[in-house]
């Protein structure tokens, strides 16, 4: 792993698509318990990444680590570089483990926008639903004034598709159903076109019949803005429809990132490839039952020395008990495992 | 919301009916005849009923009940057994007193709880919030005239900056009135204050681990704006609660503040009621006091509607 500084890797235009996040070393612990170590993670404008892993894996955290987030009693290290548009229409790079909280809030909601997993109790109760989206373009003065940012909050409803925009607008959010108040919440994400839209697991909350629409409203929102977009899930499918590239978190590592359709066909990670298994419904072992992965994630900095995952790998040797190193061209594709998969052909 | 209204309406007004019903009961159940009470061991019989007769009651209660719930809602309850006295002027004055001391305090209260409260829930984790939380405990445990007690000892009797006791009416002086009214108002409302500090403090803690404080701050609002425009709003319905709720408890309880400072208040007039043994002027009290209280946590729910739009058309 790397450790130089990341100022001035930053493109000029015409070079390939900038980066709109990118994370280095990235480590979170809470007392001397280690949460999060080592994650490497880069999102370019336009790119679709998937986050995928158990719960407890440690996605979440990064999301919030990403949005300068984390609960006063974790301590990041690493580094942590967002960029976005700056108020003149040049870029703003805003280091996120370095940056007070004025540059934070400045950058939350105007640079990365996020997009939470519970819409029930993501919004405000006593507040209407137009003033919720309305604020979060006055806060950062992306339109000329408040009933300026009243009528694009009703356009922007119209956009994800409520019915009857400007009634939903003076809506609370009690009067709108779960996937209702999730569009909302998309819409409030998108409202100041952010360079990164960070959605965590977005959809799990929904009937399975909302799902697929608000999963379309993000992807066409973000394309529509050539965002950037961090999806975190532990619904491969989703990921597969969504996504471009995926990192596959364990134990608040990345064990595994590549392209989708690689990592899911030809996974090499045992970890990657147990999650696959436990997935596919189809599948079935010998004896009729399906595939799972045995035993349950350990409690947060818990799990063992090495390979967080040798405890529960059938493939685990005595040589797991050091850190696998990345085996790969890059962050972006490769795996950390002592025993991959070996694929033929 | 209408209905809501309505309703709360609805509820107030069935338990005036109800609670003015059983005070006059409970007033009709105690033991002995009023006019005798009134009159004293010495009285002769014929004086006896002649009070008897001259207050009605000789009628059937529920005659007595109407012609004294009739002279309330009139604002004019008739004449004291005892002193033959107008009651309702008296009442309304002792009433006056009580609620610019009770409103008094309650400001005080307020303002101390709002910024401390909300303080020692943002810093929870830090010595100051801790240093906070200590004194409030102090202030909980204080009884309000201990604190009154000291308040005299310090600002009256040896800064001799304020008045020790005593009463003036705004109309009459206001300086003096102010200057009267400033320590029981302190002892009462650092007393409240702290109690409402120590519910501030959790309603306030409830609402920093609500999702949509975060939300609030991934918009880009600074946790203390975020908790401004989002967080206060949604604590408000416990702490009205217990504003309520002391509200309620200082009408009846400054009555030892009262006797402290030598207040004439509403709680005075009642124990002065009750050692001269004049029961309609306990009863009239009682009622005053039982309304108060009814009115206090009606207005509470209306409240409840104002800050909460789930309540307006959840069913109950």
């Amino acid at each position: 792993m790397t450790t130089a500084p990341e100022r001035t890797a930053y493109p000029p235009p015409g070079m390939p698509p900038a980066d709109v996040v990118r994370v280095r070393d990235l480590a979170v612990v809470v007392g001397d318990k280690p949460l999060l170590v080592d994650v490497d993670l880069t999102v370019r404008r336009g790119e679709r990444v998937g986050l995928i892993g158990e719960s407890g894996s440690g996605k979440s955290l990064t999301a919030l680590a990403i949005m300068g987030l984390l609960p006063e009693e974790l301590h990041p290290s690493g580094s942590v570089v967002v960029t976005g548009q700056g108020p003149a229409g040049g870029e703003r790079v805003t280091s996120v483990l370095e940056a007070g909280e004025p540059g934070l809030a400045a950058m939350r909601g105007r640079d990365v926008a996020m997009v939470f997993q519970e819409p029930m109790t993501a919004l405000n109760p006593t507040m209407r639903v137009g003033a919720q989206v309305a604020e979060i373009m006055t806060i950062h003065g992306t339109v000329a004034d408040r009933g300026a940012a009243a009528a694009r909050a009703v356009d922007l409803l119209d956009k994800v598709g409520l019915p009857d925009p400007a009634d939903a607008a003076r809506a609370y959010p009690h009067q709108l159903s779960g996937g209702q108040r999730q569009r909302v919440v998309v819409a409030m994400a998108l409202a100041n076109d952010p360079a990164l839209l960070i959605c965590d697991e977005p959809t799990t909350a929904l009937d399975v019949t909302v799902q697929a629409l608000v999963l379309d409203l993000i992807v066409r929102g973000v394309q529509a803005r050539d965002a950037g977009l961090l999806f975190i899930t532990h619904d491969l499918a989703v990921v597969a429809s969504v996504c471009e590239r995926v990192l596959v978190m364990y134990g608040g590592r990345v064990v595994e990132a590549g392209p989708v359709l690689d990592v899911f066909t030809r996974p090499r990670h045992r970890y990657t490839r147990g999650l696959i298994g436990a997935s596919d419904l189809d599948l079935t072992r010998p004896d009729g039952g399906l595939y799972t992965i045995q035993g349950s994630v350990p409690a947060a900095g818990r799990f063992p020395a090495g390979c967080v995952f040798r405890n529960r790998c059938t493939h685990a040797t005595t040589t797991c008990e050091t850190v696998p190193e990345w085996d790969g061209p890059g962050p972006e594709d490769g795996f950390a495992c002592w025993h991959p998969v070996v694929h033929r052909g | 919301m209408l209905l809501r209204i309505a309703e709360r309406t609805a509820v107030l007004l069935v338990s005036l009916g109800v609670s003015s019903a059983l005070v006059f009961g409970f007033m009709v159940l105690l033991p002995g005849d009023p006019a005798r009470v009134a009159l004293g061991v010495n009285a002769t019989e014929a004086d006896v009923s002649r009070l008897r007769l001259e207050f009605g009651l000789e009628r059937p209660l529920l005659e007595q009940y109407l012609t004294w719930i009739g002279g309330l809602i009139r604002f004019d309850p008739g004449l004291s057994y005892v002193s033959r006295a107008q009651i309702g002027p008296q009442l309304a004055d002792r009433l006056q007193v009580s609620l610019i001391l009770v409103a008094a305090s309650m400001l005080i209260a307020v303002a101390l709880a709002l910024p401390f409260g909300t303080l020692m829930a943002v810093h929870h984790r830090k010595a100051s919030g801790l240093v906070l939380s200590a004194v409030s405990q102090v202030g909980v445990a204080v009884p309000a005239f201990l604190a009154g007690i000291l308040l005299i000892t310090v600002f009256a009797v040896q800064l001799r900056w304020l008045p020790a006791s005593g009463w003036t009416p705004p109309a009459y002086d206001p300086g003096m009135f102010v200057k009267q009214l400033v320590l029981p108002a302190l002892s009462l409302g650092i007393v409240q204050g702290a109690v409402l500090t120590r519910y501030v403090r959790s309603a306030v803690l409830d609402v920093l681990r609500e999702d949509f404080l975060r939300t609030a701050r991934a918009k880009g609002l600074t946790p203390m704006r975020a908790l401004v425009r989002h967080g206060l709003r949604n604590a408000a319905v416990p702490v009205v609660t217990v504003l309520g709720l002391q509200l309620a408890t200082l009408l009846v309880g400054a009555v030892v503040i009262e006797r402290v400072f030598v207040i004439p208040g509403l709680g005075s007039l009642l124990l002065d009621a009750v050692g001269n043994r004049d029961l309609i002027v306990v009863q009239d009290v009682v009622m005053v006091l039982v309304v108060a209280v009814l009115l206090v946590n009606f207005v509470v729910d209306l409240l409840y509607l104002a800050i909460d739009p789930r309540l307006r058309t959840a069913a109950r």
